[in-house]
């Protein structure tokens, strides 16, 4: 049961073999046995998981069952709740209770999703490892000397340990689909602009999208059919959507016809040789299916992360400069006057990678060197989308490892921020682009699990569901669970 | 490269100490080394990327759409009295 997938304890309470307050009380059992070895969640109150499901099941007595009816679901701490704390796993948010929901979270509650708590997270999303939360790391159930990957960290290790069978996760660089591929899981960051960002704590406001980590494509399909449309209230949240019909996208069981990008970038020296071997065997195994493997270049890849370290700090900058100590957050004690206040405060609530992100935004963005560093970032970006273009204008899909590397132990690359920077080397150029990219289970790498990435046109992540639904269904590498934590390996 | 660390926390409004002023020093200066690696791009005629999809902002009517939250809204604030803000003393 804990391993099961959304769609399965969704077929289980309609078939009336279970009830929504069973199934939050397995997970519940589950979260007090092994939180405190993973650290998955920062914020769980089991009262209020056990109302939810209560409700829920009282509404299936008397209505139709809701899309996720009963169905548990993890919240990212970056998302704000009405119900309890939401800090971003930042010092300067300690004690933080927002007072109204994100966008995404009325839609989940309005579908009958229990909310089953926060989860650990990089502070304010800023990092690859979840090594930079001010409530300590977190652990990848895998092998748990090693990180999750991040931002989304505490969201990967819940769904990988079977600790929730789904989670809610956001992507500026690869936040959802590098923890995804370190843990063994499906994640989808959905077209820039298809999921509201209203109540989601910005990090880097061009760039940011919220989306499902799962244990099926089905299940992510599921999921971000309920999370995306319009909300008047982010406007850059995109009206006119092309949509189409979610799970349905799923059904596809082969490739034919399908032309498959491989793009020559993105197989390098330096990245890890097991890592290569398993996709480089995914791509056979979509050949086998029927798709056609086209050789492709993305000329500018290598300047995707330069641009990204000059953007994302940049909008960030901006972003943070709200935390003043005046309408909420962290305050110090006994201020000198207005100057000493936001200054002392900000120091003491920002950990270590927040303020770096916020000076590095600030210099690019200071008088003199503007051009040289974001208007040239953002030439180098334009330039970027183009590269996918052209390339789209030969293949229908571009498919490449979801991160260079398997899970690493913690503590090893917190020395030195550029290499913790280069560990999204693979998910940052389709942020920058603003495109759709999952990443699913496709083999392991030192008995770590290893990460496919999918790349389609905006606003065609039904591609990339038929692809990797495809794939899934042709493979058993999604059914992999740790056996430390009861699963099957 | 060399960045003047404290006039840059001083633009962001963060206090560093002296000891994370000497070790941000060289970490950032590493961070913007690698990222100098943009000007081997050349960008002549390219426009710079304004929104990820090419689209214009949309606009909607300028409606009032939600009630009086003040409470609600001020309730996390570390300081606030008779629906105001409190901050240390501005003016002498």
């Amino acid at each position: 049961m804990p391993f099961r997938s959304l769609s399965d304890i969704q077929n289980q309470l309609n078939a009336g073999q279970t009830t929504a307050v069973e199934v939050a009380q397995l997970y519940l059992d589950r979260i007090k046995q092994y939180n405190n070895d993973l650290n998955a969640f920062v914020h769980i109150d089991a009262e209020h998981v056990l109302a939810q499901a209560q409700a829920s099941d009282a509404y299936r007595d008397e209505h139709e069952a809701r899309p996720l009816e009963g169905l548990p679901i993890a919240i990212k701490d970056i998302f704000c709740t009405q119900q309890g704390p939401t800090t971003c796993c930042s010092k300067i948010l300690e004690g933080f209770e927002a007072p109204y929901d994100a966008h995404v979270i009325t839609r989940l509650r309005e579908a009958g999703a229990v909310l089953v708590g926060k989860t650990n997270m990089d502070e304010f999303a800023m990092g690859s490892s979840n090594e930079t939360s001010a409530f300590g790391g977190c652990k990848n159930p895998w092998n748990t000397d090693c990180i999750p990957g991040g931002s989304s960290g505490g969201s990967a290790v819940a769904v990988a340990a079977g600790l929730t069978p789904a989670a809610l996760g956001t992507d500026t660089g690869g936040s959802i689909r590098q923890p995804a591929s370190l843990t063994g899981l499906v994640g989808l960051k959905p077209t820039y602009g298809r999921v509201s960002r209203r109540g989601i704590i910005a990090f880097a406001s061009s760039l940011d999208q919220a989306g499902p980590m799962t244990r099926t494509v089905k299940d992510a399909a599921l999921l971000t059919s309920i999370m995306s449309g319009h909300d008047a209230g982010d406007a850059t949240s995109v009206s006119d959507a092309p949509n189409f019909d979610w799970l349905k996208a799923c059904e596809n069981l082969d490739m034919k016809g399908l032309r498959i990008g491989k793009p020559k970038e993105y197989f390098i020296d330096g990245m890890d040789e097991e890592v290569r071997a398993q996709v480089e065997a995914a791509l056979k195994t979509c050949e086998e299916l029927g798709a056609e493997i086209v050789d492709i270049s993305l000329p500018h890849t290598e300047y995707a992360v330069a641009a990204y370290y000059v953007i994302a700090p940049s909008e960030a900058s901006t972003n943070l400069s709200r935390y003043d100590a005046v309408r909420f957050g962290h305050r110090c004690e006994n201020p000198e006057d207005l100057e000493d206040m936001y200054a002392r405060s900000r120091d003491e609530g920002f950990g270590a990678e927040v303020k770096r992100r916020i000076l590095t935004g600030t210099f690019a963005l200071s008088s003199g060197y503007y051009d040289a560093y974001y208007l040239k970032a953002q030439q180098v970006r334009t330039l970027i989308s183009q590269d996918f273009k052209q390339a789209f204008e030969q293949v229908d899909v571009i498919a490449t490892p979801t991160s260079p590397i398997p899970a690493f132990k913690s503590g090893e690359k917190t020395e030195d921020p550029l290499t913790m920077y280069l560990s999204d080397i693979f998910t940052i150029a389709v942020n920058l682009a603003g495109l759709p990219g999952l990443s699913q289970p496709c083999g392991f790498a030192q008995d770590l699990p290893v990460g496919l990435q999918w790349i389609a046109p905006a606003w065609q992540e039904d591609k990339i569901l038929a692809a990797a639904s495809a794939y899934e269904n042709a493979t058993d590498w999604h059914t992999k669970s740790p056996a430390k934590f009861g699963g099957e390996s | 490269m060399d960045i003047d660390v404290k006039k840059i926390a001083n633009l962001s409004r963060i206090r560093l100490t002296d000891d994370e002023a000497t070790e941000l020093a060289p970490q950032l200066n590493s961070i913007m080394g690698y990222i100098d690696k943009l000007s081997e791009v050349n960008t002549d005629g390219v426009p710079p990327t304004a929104h990820p999809h090419d689209v214009a902002m949309p606009q909607r009517a300028d409606i009032v759409t939600n009630t009086d939250c003040r409470d609600a809204l001020q309730k996390p604030a570390p300081r606030t009295e008779s629906g105001l803000y409190v901050v240390p003393k501005v003016i002498e």
